[in-house]
């Protein structure tokens, strides 16, 4: 292992070393100082505590902002809520996956972690990134179900338990935006809404009352940027957090999406 | 009307994926099994051939029901690879490779159905068993239409459980798994048919 120098002029090595000697923790990862703003890579070597996961990694980093060789630099930018893998907003890259840092533990992670922002999103600075399209992808396909008015609508219909079930499982989708970042077929050459926009479209056309809305979203699904851009690489099963079976769920509004398609030009 | 466009693109590709299936997929096992008559010998295959010839309205047959198609999933099939990403470095999943494959088992297919047809179907020659032998008596030419006729059928055999996904047939991931097999052993029994078949031209008639 290569020695470093930190600033406080300790000398020791990055992997654990048995005489109680301070270990530390190497990151390599993405800067970027601007939208426009090219980016380059940086090394850190932050004091290990036990228990770290990557945010507390850049909360070091933020602390004393020094790179590997202890020169300053301005301290690396990113977003988090949480801290428990509900918020969706800390996902970045992080050993080539997309993955929440809040979770990314340093004990379960190979040395140097490399750490990247989400490409496929506008990159507002170094790790944070603008996935306002995901939103965008929400209000397409009306991920939400329909139920202000001007008066009482009274309890609505109950769902069956054993669809509450799956649905739930959908339903536990947080917009991280890994999903997206990890398919070959959302890219500057296409349109695609991403996996996750498929998926809660299906959540809502199960729901009873959001049933009622169904044929605008089947719509949605079938126009710019829907269902048929998906070309069943099927990445976003595998790097969902959550573990949500979307291409269970895309193979299913493929379905629902044929019979409408179909139901509806016979009817004309 | 704005509606009927946005749904322009899902119309255009499910032709794509319909017509990968119908009618350019049963074309190919129709010209698999026939090309296989060989290996019962030159006669065999040459009055198989004739009774092809026999179909009445064949030029019809064969512009609408398989020209035409087959140009458009070409054709598309090009444009789909090109706006396509890839990224098996970072994501080395077997779908995503499967995914990548078919992408580039359909270039190769487009570049060799170029020729085959050139030195075939368009070379001004009869359809004989004594033409197809003249040709594969090239090593070349006979390793060309080996790389070609593995690519097509890895193509067409993926297609069917990619085409399964994109319509809705196959939907939870178990019968998604049990198609990945039976379409990998419908590759290989079908590579095998072909590849049979390409040896057989390369053994002299009678
Ligand atoms: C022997 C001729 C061919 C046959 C039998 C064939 C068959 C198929 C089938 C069955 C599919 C699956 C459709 C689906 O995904 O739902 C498919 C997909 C595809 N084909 Fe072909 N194909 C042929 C030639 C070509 C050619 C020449 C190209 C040109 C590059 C091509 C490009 C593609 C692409 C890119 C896909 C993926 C579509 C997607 O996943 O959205 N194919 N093909
Ligand atoms: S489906 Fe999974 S990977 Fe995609 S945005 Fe939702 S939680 Fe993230
Ligand atoms: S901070 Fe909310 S998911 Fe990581």
């Amino acid at each position: 292992m290569t020695e470093v120098a930190t600033q406080q002029g300790r000398s020791t090595t990055e992997q654990v070393l048995e005489n109680g000697q301070q270990k530390f923790v190497h990151l390599r990862i993405q800067r970027q100082d601007g939208p426009d703003a090219q980016a380059y890579m940086q090394e850190f070597a932050v004091p290990y505590t036990p228990g770290m996961n990557v945010i507390s990694c850049l909360m070091e980093i933020r602390t004393n902002p020094v790179d590997k060789n202890g020169r300053p630099v301005t301290p690396v930018v990113w977003e988090m809520n949480c801290l428990e893998e509900v918020c969706g907003i800390c996902t970045m890259v992080i050993n080539g996956k997309p993955r929440q840092a809040c979770t990314s533990l340093v004990d379960k992670l190979e040395q140097p972690i490399d750490i990247k922002p989400m490409r496929t999103f506008p990159v507002i600075r170094d790790l944070m990134v603008d996935r306002g399209r995901m939103f965008d992808a929400l209000k397409r396909v009306k991920a939400w179900i329909p139920i202000d008015g001007t008066y009482n609508l009274g309890p609505g219909p109950r769902m069956p338990e054993k669809d509450r079930q799956w649905a739930y499982e959908l339903s536990r989708c947080f917009t991280c935006g890994a999903c997206v970042e990890a398919c070959p077929n959302v890219n500057d050459r296409t349109s695609f809404i991403g996996p996750f926009a498929l998926s809660q479209a299906r959540l809502f056309n199960e729901h009873p009352t959001g049933m009622m809305n169904r044929a605008d979203r089947l719509d949605a699904l079938m126009g710019e940027g829907g269902i048929h851009e998906c070309g069943n690489a099927q990445n976003c099963v595998e790097v969902c957090p959550k573990g949500i079976p979307l291409t269970t769920s895309i193979a299913a509004m493929n379905r629902q999406v044929t019979y409408h398609a179909m139901g509806a030009w016979l009817k004309k | 009307m704005v509606q009927a466009d946005s749904h322009s693109q899902f119309l255009l590709r499910r032709l794509h994926t319909l017509a990968g299936v119908v009618p350019v997929g049963l074309f190919l096992l129709e010209h698999l099994f026939t090309n296989s008559m060989a290996t019962n010998g030159a006669a065999a295959f040459n009055s198989a051939a004739a009774t092809i010839e026999s179909i009445p309205f064949l030029h019809f047959i064969e512009f609408f029901f398989i020209f035409v198609p087959l140009i458009y999933h070409g054709v598309y099939g090009l444009y789909v690879a090109f706006t396509s990403g890839y990224n098996s470095g970072q994501f080395p999943w077997w779908r995503n490779v499967m995914f990548i494959l078919q992408r580039l088992t359909g270039i190769i297919t487009f570049v060799f159905i170029i020729f085959h047809l050139w030195t075939t179907r368009f070379s001004g020659k009869a359809p004989t068993f004594e033409m197809v032998h003249q040709l594969v008596s090239n090593p070349a030419y006979f390793w060309f239409m080996l790389i070609g006729t593995v690519a097509a059928t890895f193509h067409f055999s993926n297609g069917i459980w990619s085409f399964c996904v994109h319509w809705g047939i196959t939907v939870g991931q178990r019968a998604q798994r049990v198609m990945s097999y039976v379409t990998m052993i419908l590759f290989i029994v079908l590579a095998g048919v072909g590849v049979d078949a390409l040896i057989a031209f390369t053994h002299t008639a009678s």
